[in-house]
C-alpha cells in the first residue's frame, strides 16, 4: 500500500512538469505582445513594457523562463498578478467556495442520482424505471448553460425562490441552486450507472447464493449487491470530484460564484497569465491527488483490488 | 488676451458655485448636509487590472473607484461633460497657453488628513511621467497629453524598435512643473494647448497623499484619495467597498453612505441581478437583455438609454504597409456600401446605436452634424460608380477585428451589406480577443480594413482627431498622414473658443475628402436600476455618478 502510493507520487512528477510547461508555453509563448490591448486602442508605455517584461522573464528564452517560474513554485511562490495581487493568496481565498460548490454537487449526485438509480435498478421496466430513464435522457442532452440560464430566469430572477446570483455570500443556501446545475449532468450518469450496475449484479450468482441461503432481502441488496454495484458509480462521482474542483467556469459564470474557475475565466479575459498558469497549476495537482485516493478507496471497497 | 481671461472667469465662476454649496466655515467635520448620507447600494464592476493608483488605472473596473476616491483639479459635468473647476479656485493661463497658475482651494485633505498641497499634484505628476516608475498613463503628461515641458527627460528614450532603454531617463522632475507655495503651483507646456484645463480633469492627473511616496506597498493595500468615498476594502474577485468620507469638503456631498462595487465575470449575471433586485445599478445592459429588447419589460420603470458622447466605432485602411487602399474612390465606395442602420439593427437590435456622420459623437463641443456627408450615407448607385472607377479589390475583402464583444456580428453584417452592393467577395477575419486582435493592429501587420474603436479620455473634439488621425498620433493604427490635417490641429491647440473649434471642424472634412477612416456608429448606454435606489445620473463617460446615488427613503 505505502510503496504504492510513493510509486504514484514519483509518477506525478513528470506529469507536473509536463503538464506545467504545457501551459507555461501556451499562455506567454503565443505569437503577439502580451500587453497588447492593455492600453486601449493605444500601444502601452514602453516605460511599462520594459518592466512588465522584466518582471516576468519575458525576455529570456521560453525553458529558462519556465525554470524561472517552476523554481518559484517549489518554494510555493505563485508569483503577483498585473494588479499586485498575489496568485496564492487569490487561489486560498478562492478555493473554499469551490470545493463548498463541489460538495453541494457531489451531495445531489449520491442523493438523486444514486437514490433514482437504486430504485429503478430494483424495479426494472416499471414506470418509476422508465421515468427515470427519460428524464436522465432529457437532462443529459441539454447543454448545462441552458439549464444553469432557464433555473436562474425561474428561480431566481422571475419567482425569487432563491438569490439570482451567489456573489461574495457563499452560503449553503445560495449554493443549492449553481450546485444543483453543477449536479445535473453528472446526475443523470450517476442514476444510469447506478440502475445498469445493481440491475446486472441482482442476476450475478453470488446474489443469488445470497438469497438462497434465506439471507433477508434487505442484507443481500443492501449489503451484498450494493457494494458491488457502487464500484464503478464511486470511481464516476471520484472523478467527477476532480473535475468539479477545477472550477466550474459556466456554472461559475452564470450564478457568479467566486471560485476557481470563475477566477480563471477572469484571468483569460483580463490576459493576466500569471494567474492562469498558477490556477492551472494547481488544479492538475488537486486533479492527481484526487485520483489517487479514487484509486485508494477501491482497495477498501473491493478488496479482490489490491494495491499491495 | 481676453478670451483668455474669459474663460478663467467662467471657470472660477463654477468654482464659486461649489463654495456656496460648502456652508461650512472652512471644511468643518460635521459633514455638511443635515441627514447625511445613508443606505447601502451595489454597483457591478470588473477586477481593477490594475494597482489603485491613479497614474496606473486605465481601465474601468478600476477607473470608476479611482474617480469615486479622487477629486481632480477639473471635474466634468456629468449631464453636459463641461470641465467645472473641482479642487482648483483658479487656472489661470497666459497669452499663448503654454503657461497655467493652478492654485488650489484651501482646507482640502486626504482621507489620511494630511493636507492636500500644491506639492501633492507636482510630486504625483512626477511619479506618473518617469519612466522607471512604468506608470500605464504615462502619455497624459507627454505630447499626446498635456505636455508638460521637461517630460522628455523624465519619461526616457526608446530605442529605434520602440523598446525602452533602461536609465534613460536623466531626471525625476519635469522642469515645467514649479511649486510657488503651499496652494500654488504653475505648470510650462512645451507647446500652447488651450485644452489644458480640460485634460487635468483625467484621472491621471489626481494628487497623491505624502504616505503614497513613501510606502506604495501600503498604498496598494488601502489607497487613499481626497474625493468624496473612501476606501474600506476589497475582497479581489469579490467587491470592493467605499465609505461616504465624512470630512468631504467638496460639493455635492454624497448621499449614500456605504457602496459596494461588486465584481462580475459575466455580465450576463448582474443583469440577472439587477432584475431581481439584487443589484442595485448596473451600467451596461448585456445582449442577453438587449435581445428583442426584454431588458424593456424586465426593468420596467427602472432602465434608461442615452446616447454616449465618448464612444466612436471606425473602419480604418491600412495605408503604410500596403498599397491597396491607396485609392480614395475604393474608400469611399466602400464607406457608401455599409448600410449602417441595417448593420445595427442586425447586430445589435434597431436602435441601440446611433448611425455616424462624423469622426466626433454628438455632445462633445464642436460637433457638427454630418461632416462626413453624403459618404457616410448609403448609396448603393453611387458605390458601384465609384467602385468602378477604382482599382477595386483583389480577390476578397477582408474586415479584421476580434470576434467577442459583439463584434464578430456587425462585421459580418457589414459584409453581407458591401457583398449585395458591390457584388464582391467579403469576409471577417477574427481574432479571438481584443489582446491578440490588438497585437496585430499595432505591428501594423494587418494589409486590408480594420476594426478601431475610440473612448474619449477627456470630453473634447480634440480628443476624437488629435491622438487618432495626426501623422504621429499615440493611436493612429492606419497610418493616415495629410500635413494640412496636422498643421490645422496644431493651430487650433494654440487657439480657444469657437477660433479652435472650427480649425477642428476644417480638419474634420479634410478626413472626409480621404475617407482614410470609415464612420461607423457612436454607441448608445443602456442601464438599468434596482426599486432600491432613485435613478443614478451617469457621467460624461457612461459610467454611474457615484454622487448622484441616493436610496429610496
Amino acid at each position: 500500500m505505502g510503496r504504492y502510493v510513493a510509486r504514484r507520487l514519483l509518477q506525478m512528477i513528470p506529469v507536473v512538469i509536463g503538464t506545467t510547461f504545457i501551459i507555461y508555453a501556451l499562455v506567454w509563448a503565443l505569437p503577439g505582445d502580451p500587453f497588447a490591448g492593455r492600453c486601449g486602442a493605444r500601444p502601452c508605455p514602453a516605460a511599462y513594457v520594459a518592466e512588465m517584461t522584466d518582471k516576468y522573464n519575458l525576455d529570456d528564452p521560453l525553458p529558462i523562463a519556465y525554470l524561472q517560474y517552476f523554481g518559484n513554485l517549489l518554494t510555493g511562490d505563485f508569483g503577483e498578478t498585473f494588479q499586485g495581487l498575489s496568485v496564492g493568496e487569490e487561489l486560498l481565498r478562492a478555493y473554499p467556495t469551490t470545493v463548498r460548490l463541489a460538495l453541494v454537487a457531489i451531495a445531489f449526485e449520491i442523493l438523486i442520482g444514486i437514490g433514482a438509480g437504486i430504485l429503478a435498478g430494483l424495479r426494472r421496466g416499471s414506470f418509476l424505471d422508465n421515468l427515470v430513464l427519460v428524464s436522465t435522457l432529457v437532462v443529459v442532452s441539454i447543454p448545462v448553460f441552458v439549464i444553469g440560464s432557464v433555473l436562474q430566469l425561474f428561480l431566481g430572477m422571475r419567482w425569487g425562490i432563491f438569490p439570482a446570483t451567489v456573489g461574495g455570500d457563499a452560503s449553503l443556501y445560495n449554493l443549492i441552486l449553481p450546485g444543483f446545475v453543477l449536479a445535473a449532468l453528472s446526475l443523470a450518469y450517476v442514476a444510469r450507472l447506478t440502475r445498469t450496475s445493481l440491475a446486472e449484479n441482482r442476476r450475478a450468482d453470488y446474489v443469488r447464493t445470497a438469497v438462497a441461503k434465506g439471507m433477508p432481502q434487505r442484507r443481500v441488496i443492501g449489503i451484498h449487491a450494493m457494494r458491488n454495484s457502487l464500484i464503478p458509480v464511486i470511481t464516476f462521482i471520484g472523478a467527477d470530484f476532480g473535475a468539479l474542483l477545477g472550477g466550474a467556469i459556466v456554472t461559475e459564470g452564470i450564478f457568479n460564484v467566486p471560485g476557481v474557475g470563475n477566477l480563471i475565466f477572469r484571468s483569460i479575459t483580463a490576459r493576466d497569465g500569471v494567474m492562469v498558469t498558477g490556477a492551472v497549476t494547481v488544479l492538475v495537482l488537486v486533479f492527481l491527488l484526487v485520483n489517487l485516493l479514487v484509486d485508494l478507496v477501491y482497495g477498501w471497497l473491493d478488496p479482490r483490488i489490491s494495491h499491495g | 488676451m481676453a478670451t483668455a481671461v474669459g474663460l478663467a472667469l467662467v471657470l472660477a465662476a463654477c468654482g464659486g458655485d461649489d463654495d456656496g454649496g460648502d456652508n461650512g466655515s472652512g471644511g468643518g467635520g460635521d459633514g455638511g448636509s443635515a441627514e447625511g448620507p445613508t443606505g447601502s447600494v451595489s454597483i457591478n464592476s470588473t477586477q481593477p487590472e490594475n494597482p489603485l493608483i491613479p497614474t496606473t488605472t486605465n481601465e474601468v473596473g478600476g477607473g470608476n473607484i479611482v474617480d469615486a476616491m479622487w477629486t481632480g483639479l477639473v471635474s466634468y459635468d456629468s449631464e453636459t461633460g463641461e470641465p467645472q473647476l473641482a479642487m482648483a479656485e483658479s487656472i489661470e493661463p497666459n497669452e499663448d497657453f503654454t503657461q497655467f497658475t493652478i492654485t488650489i482651494k484651501d482646507g482640502w485633505t486626504f482621507h489620511d488628513d494630511t493636507p492636500v498641497t500644491a506639492q501633492s499634484f507636482v510630486d504625483a505628476w512626477n511619479f506618473g511621467a518617469y519612466g522607471p516608475n512604468a506608470q500605464l498613463n504615462q502619455y497624459f503628461f507627454g505630447p499626446d497629453g498635456a505636455n508638460i515641458a521637461g517630460y522628455d527627460a523624465v519619461a526616457g528614450q526608446t530605442d529605434d524598435t520602440g523598446a525602452f532603454i533602461e536609465g534613460s531617463a536623466t531626471s525625476e522632475t519635469m522642469s515645467g512643473l514649479e511649486v510657488v507655495d503651499e496652494r500654488t503651483f504653475t505648470v510650462t507646456l512645451g507647446s500652447p494647448n488651450s485644452l489644458f484645463e480640460t485634460i487635468i480633469g483625467y484621472s491621471a492627473f489626481y494628487p497623491m497623499p505624502e504616505s503614497f511616496f513613501t510606502d506604495q506597498a501600503a498604498f496598494i493595500e488601502h489607497p487613499i484619495g481626497n474625493g468624496p468615498f473612501e476606501f474600506v476594502e476589497e475582497v479581489p474577485n469579490t467587491s470592493i467597498n467605499l465609505r461616504a468620507w465624512e470630512d468631504y469638503p467638496g460639493d455635492p456631498k454624497p448621499q449614500v453612505e456605504n457602496i459596494e462595487y461588486r465584481i462580475y465575470a459575466d455580465l450576463d449575471a448582474a443583469y440577472a441581478d439587477v432584475v431581481a433586485n439584487q443589484l442595485d445599478i448596473l451600467d451596461k445592459i448585456p445582449p442577453v437583455g438587449l435581445a428583442g429588447d426584454v431588458w424593456k419589460t424586465d426593468l420596467e420603470g427602472r432602465s434608461a438609454s442615452e446616447p454616449l458622447t465618448t464612444r466612436f466605432t471606425s473602419l480604418t485602411f491600412p495605408l503604410t504597409n500596403t498599397q491597396a487602399w491607396a485609392d480614395p474612390n475604393l474608400r469611399k465606395a466602400i464607406s457608401l456600401a455599409i448600410d449602417r442602420e441595417a448593420v445595427i439593427a442586425a447586430a445589435y437590435g434597431p436602435g441601440n446605436y446611433v448611425p455616424a456622420n462624423s469622426w466626433v459623437p454628438p455632445g462633445n463641443d464642436g460637433y457638427v452634424e454630418g461632416t462626413c456627408g453624403e459618404w457616410c450615407e448609403y448609396n448603393p448607385e453611387r458605390a458601384q460608380e465609384l467602385y468602378a472607377q477604382s482599382p477595386g479589390v483583389q480577390g476578397t475583402l477582408l474586415i479584421s477585428s476580434n470576434a467577442d464583444g459583439g463584434h464578430r456580428e456587425w462585421v459580418e453584417a457589414a459584409c453581407t451589406s458591401i457583398r449585395d452592393t458591390l457584388g464582391i467577395d467579403c469576409q471577417g477575419d477574427f481574432n479571438p480577443d481584443f489582446g491578440s486582435f490588438r497585437a496585430r493592429v499595432n505591428a501594423n501587420e494587418i494589409t486590408n480594413p480594420f476594426r478601431t474603436g475610440w473612448v474619449a479620455d477627456y470630453p473634447s473634439i480634440q480628443n476624437f482627431l488629435a491622438p487618432l488621425y495626426t501623422t504621429n498620433g499615440s493611436a493612429n493604427d492606419g497610418g493616415y498622414s495629410n500635413p494640412q490635417f496636422d498643421e490645422l490641429i496644431q493651430q487650433a491647440a494654440g487657439l480657444e473658443g469657437q477660433e479652435a473649434l472650427d480649425l477642428y471642424n476644417q480638419a474634420e472634412e479634410l478626413l472626409a475628402e480621404d475617407m482614410a477612416i470609415i464612420p461607423l456608429w457612436y454607441d448608445n448606454g443602456q442601464r438599468g436600476w434596482s426599486e432600491n435606489v432613485n435613478e443614478p445620473q451617469f457621467t460624461w463617460k457612461g459610467y454611474v455618478d457615484p454622487l448622484s446615488i441616493s436610496v429610496k427613503s
